[in-house]
C-alpha cells in the first residue's frame, strides 16, 4: 500500500456513488483538490448520494476535515446527499462538531471593492473628520489647561516628574550628539565654499546664526518627535488597550487632565532648555572645524558669533521651541487616545504620533519664519 | 424580594458599533438590592450591555434609567455625579499599570473624599484584605497573576462603597475556592451595604447560588429571550436556548443522542 492520497470511485447503483479513500491524507501529503473531485462527480451525471469508505485510510490530520468540508458544502449546493458513516469515527465527531454551531449572521466580513469616486468622497469625508478630532482635541486640552490654572485639575505630581526626567534629561545625551554632528556638516560645508573667497570668518556667523535662529529648536524638536511623542502615544495607547483609559474616565477623572497635560506641560518645560542645549551644541560643532580647521582665533571665532547671533535670534529659537514642544506632545498624547484595541494599534498609533509630529514642526517652522520676514524681524 | 424599589431600568435599548448591530430591543428593571446576572454566549454582547450602563458607550437608541433619571439624557456634570456611585471591574482588570495595587485603590478615594492619608491607608488595606491580598500593597499590576490583578480590581471598585456595583465575569480566572469566596463577598456587600450588583458570568454555580433576577442575550436573534430569576428560569423557561444554557447543554445532549 502506497501513502499516496488516493481516490477511486464506483457507481453503486443510479444515484449512488461510492469514493474509496486510501493513503496518508495528511496536509503535507497532497490531498487532491475539491473542486477536482467535484468535477469527476459531476461527470457521473445524476448522482444524488455519496458515501465512503475509509478503511485503506492509514493517518489523516485537519488536511481530510477541510477536503470534507469543502465537498459537503458544495454538496449542499448542488443536492446531493453525503452520508458520513463511511468516515473514520474521529472524522464524524470533529465534522460534526464543526457544523454544531452555525456560522452568525453577518459576523464574516465582507470585503467589497469601492469604486474610486466613492472611494475619494469617503477619503474626504475622514480627512473633515480627522481635522474636527484634532481641533476637538486641542479644545478639550485648553479647556483642562485652564481648569489646572483655577486649581481644579489635577494630576500625579510623581508621575509628573517622571515624564519631565524623561523628556528632559534622559533626552539630552542624543539631543547633544546630533546637534553637534549638525553644527560640524553645517561649518564643513560652509567652510569650502567661503574658503574660496577667504571669508572662512563667516562660518561663525552662519553656524551661530543657522543653529540658534531655527536648526537647534528644529533639531531638538524633531528628535522629540522620534523619541517622546512616540513614548507618549504607544504609553497612551497601552492603556486604552487595557481598558485603563475607561477606568479612569468610569472613576470621574478626565484622561486629558490626568494624562496629556503632565505630558504637555512637562514637554514645554523641557523644550526651551533642550534648545539652549542643542544651540550650544551646534555652535561647539562649528567652533571646532572653525578653530580646529581653519585656523581661526579663539576669541575671533567667539566674538564673530557673539556680534552676529543677537538678542532676537535667540528668541525666535527659544519661542519656536516651546510650539515645538506643544506640537510634539499635543501629537503624542492624541495619536494615543485615538489607539483602537490591540497590539498592532499600538504600533500604528506611535508611527502616525511621530509623523504628526514631525509634519507639524515643519509646518509651524514655515509659518513662524514667513512671519519674522513679514515683521522684519 | 428584599425590597422591590427599581434602580437601573433599561427601555427598548439598541446597541450597536456603527451599523453592526449588537442586541436590540432590550427591557428590563433591576430592583434595589438585586444580584442581577448578564448571561448569554460569548459575543452576544453582555461586556457592550455593561458599557451602556457604566456611561462609556451611548445608546443607538433606547434609554437606560438610573434611580428615576435619564442616565444618557442627563447633562455631562450630571451623569458624572450618578457615576460616582458606580464601582466598576473590567473584564480585564483595567487597572492602572503605572501604579501601585494601593495607589490604584487610594486614587477614587483622594478624588472623592477628605479622608487623611493614614485613614486611606487603613481603607486600602482592609479592601485588599477583603479580597485575600493583605500585604500586596506595593506590587504593580504587572507584578501580580491574572487572577490576583481581578480581586485587585475589585477591591478597587469596592473602594468608594458605591451603590452599584458591575462586575465583568469576575470569577474568571480564579480557583473555585477564591471563586466561591467571591460569591460570599458579593453576597455580604449587597446585605452589608445595601449595594444592587450587576454581573456577567459564566459561572453557573454562582448564577444559582446568587443571582436573583437575570435577562439572557441571544446573538441569533439579536435580543433578549428570557428575563427573571436564574433559579426560576431553570424551571419554568420552555426556551431550548436558555434551557441548554443553563443545564450545560444536557438537554442538548439527550435530545440528540
Ligand atoms: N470595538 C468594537 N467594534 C466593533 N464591534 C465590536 C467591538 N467590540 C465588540 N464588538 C462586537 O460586539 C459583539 C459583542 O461583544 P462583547 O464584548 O459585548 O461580547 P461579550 O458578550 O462580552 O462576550 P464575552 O463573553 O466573550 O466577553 C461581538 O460580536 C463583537 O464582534
Ligand atoms: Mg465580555
Amino acid at each position: 500500500m502506497t501513502n499516496q492520497c488516493e481516490i477511486k470511485f464506483t457507481k453503486l447503483d443510479k444515484e449512488k456513488l461510492l469514493l474509496t479513500l486510501s493513503g496518508n491524507w495528511k496536509l503535507d501529503n497532497n490531498i487532491p483538490d475539491a473542486s477536482v473531485i467535484e468535477e469527476k462527480i459531476l461527470s457521473f451525471s445524476g448522482i444524488g448520494y455519496l458515501e465512503f469508505i475509509t478503511t485503506d485510510v492509514a493517518e489523516w490530520d485537519s488536511g481530510i476535515l477541510t477536503f470534507l468540508i469543502k465537498i459537503n458544502e458544495w454538496c449542499s449546493k448542488n443536492n446531493i446527499k453525503m452520508e458520513t458513516g463511511g468516515l473514520p469515527q474521529g472524522v464524524q465527531r470533529l465534522l460534526a462538531l464543526a457544523s454544531a454551531v452555525a456560522e452568525r449572521e453577518g459576523a464574516r466580513r465582507q470585503f467589497v471593492r469601492e469604486p474610486i469616486l466613492s472611494q475619494i468622497g469617503s477619503g474626504t469625508i475622514n480627512f473633515v473628520h480627522s481635522t474636527i478630532e484634532i481641533l476637538n482635541f486641542f479644545g478639550e486640552v485648553s479647556v483642562a489647561f485652564m481648569r489646572l490654572l483655577r486649581g481644579k485639575a489635577r494630576f500625579r505630581r510623581s508621575d509628573f516628574l517622571l515624564i519631565l526626567q524623561d523628556c528632559g534629561i534622559n533626552a539630552l545625551p542624543i539631543v547633544s550628539l546630533i546637534c553637534l554632528l549638525v553644527g560640524l556638516i553645517l561649518a564643513f560645508i560652509a567652510a569650502i565654499q567661503l574658503m574660496m573667497f577667504g571669508a572662512q570668518i563667516y562660518i561663525a556667523s552662519l553656524v551661530g546664526i543657522g543653529m540658534i535662529r531655527v536648526l537647534g529648536a528644529v533639531m531638538a524638536g524633531i528628535i522629540m518627535a522620534g523619541r517622546t511623542s512616540a513614548s507618549f502615544a504607544a504609553q497612551i495607547g497601552t492603556m486604552e488597550v487595557n481598558e485603563e483609559i475607561d477606568a479612569l474616565k468610569t472613576t470621574g477623572i478626565s484622561p486629558i487632565e490626568f494624562l496629556v497635560l503632565p505630558r504637555v506641560i512637562a514637554l514645554v518645560l523641557m523644550m526651551p532648555l533642550l534648545c539652549i542645549f542643542a544651540d550650544l551644541m551646534g555652535v561647539l560643532g562649528g567652533f571646532i572645524v572653525g578653530v580646529g580647521m581653519l585656523d581661526i582665533g579663539i576669541t575671533e571665532y567667539y566674538n564673530m558669533t557673539v556680534d552676529s547671533v543677537g538678542i532676537n535670534n535667540f528668541l525666535i529659537g527659544i519661542f519656536q521651541s516651546c510650539v515645538f514642544g506643544v506640537l510634539v506632545a499635543l501629537a503624542g498624547c492624541l495619536r494615543g487616545m485615538q489607539c483602537k484595541r490591540s497590539a498592532s494599534a499600538v504600533g500604528d498609533a506611535a508611527t502616525s504620533a511621530v509623523v504628526t509630529g514631525i509634519i507639524s514642526i515643519v509646518i509651524a517652522t514655515a509659518i513662524i519664519t514667513i512671519l519674522c520676514n513679514v515683521l522684519g524681524i | 424580594m428584599i425590597n422591590s424599589e427599581s434602580h437601573i431600568t433599561v427601555h427598548d435599548l439598541t446597541m450597536a458599533y456603527g451599523s453592526f448591530v449588537v442586541q436590540r430591543n432590550l427591557t428590563f428593571t433591576i430592583n434595589r438590592g438585586d444580584i442581577f446576572i448578564i448571561m448569554g454566549g460569548s459575543g452576544c454582547g453582555k461586556s457592550t450591555l455593561m458599557r451602556h450602563m457604566i456611561g462609556l458607550q451611548k445608546p443607538a437608541a433606547g434609554e437606560i434609567i438610573i434611580d428615576k433619571l435619564n442616565f444618557w439624557n442627563a447633562e455631562v456634570r450630571e451623569r458624572e455625579t450618578m457615576m460616582r456611585n458606580f464601582g466598576i471591574l473590567y473584564q480585564s482588570g483595567a487597572l492602572w499599570s503605572s501604579m501601585t495595587l494601593a495607589e490604584n485603590i487610594s486614587l477614587p478615594l483622594e478624588e472623592y473624599t477628605d479622608l487623611s492619608s493614614n485613614d486611606i491607608k487603613e481603607i486600602i488595606s482592609l479592601k485588599l484584605a477583603l479580597v485575600g491580598l493583605s500585604g500586596f500593597e506595593d506590587y504593580y499590576p504587572s507584578e501580580i497573576s491574572g487572577g490576583m490583578q481581578k480581586r485587585a480590581g475589585l477591591a478597587r471598585a469596592m473602594a468608594l462603597d458605591p451603590e452599584i456595583l458591575f462586575f465583568d465575569e469576575p470569577s474568571a480566572g480564579l480557583d473555585p475556592i477564591s471563586a466561591k469566596l467571591l460569591d460570599d463577598l458579593i453576597l455580604e456587600l449587597r446585605d452589608s451595604l445595601g449595594a444592587t450588583v450587576v454581573i456577567v458570568t459564566h459561572e453557573l454555580a454562582s448564577i444559582f447560588a446568587i443571582g436573583n433576577n437575570s435577562v439572557f442575550l441571544d446573538s441569533d436573534t439579536k435580543t433578549m429571550i428570557a428575563v427573571g430569576d436564574p433559579n426560576k428560569l431553570l424551571a419554568e423557561s420552555d426556551n431550548p436556548k436558555v434551557q441548554n444554557f443553563l443545564t450545560r447543554g444536557k438537554i442538548h445532549y439527550e435530545q440528540t443522542s
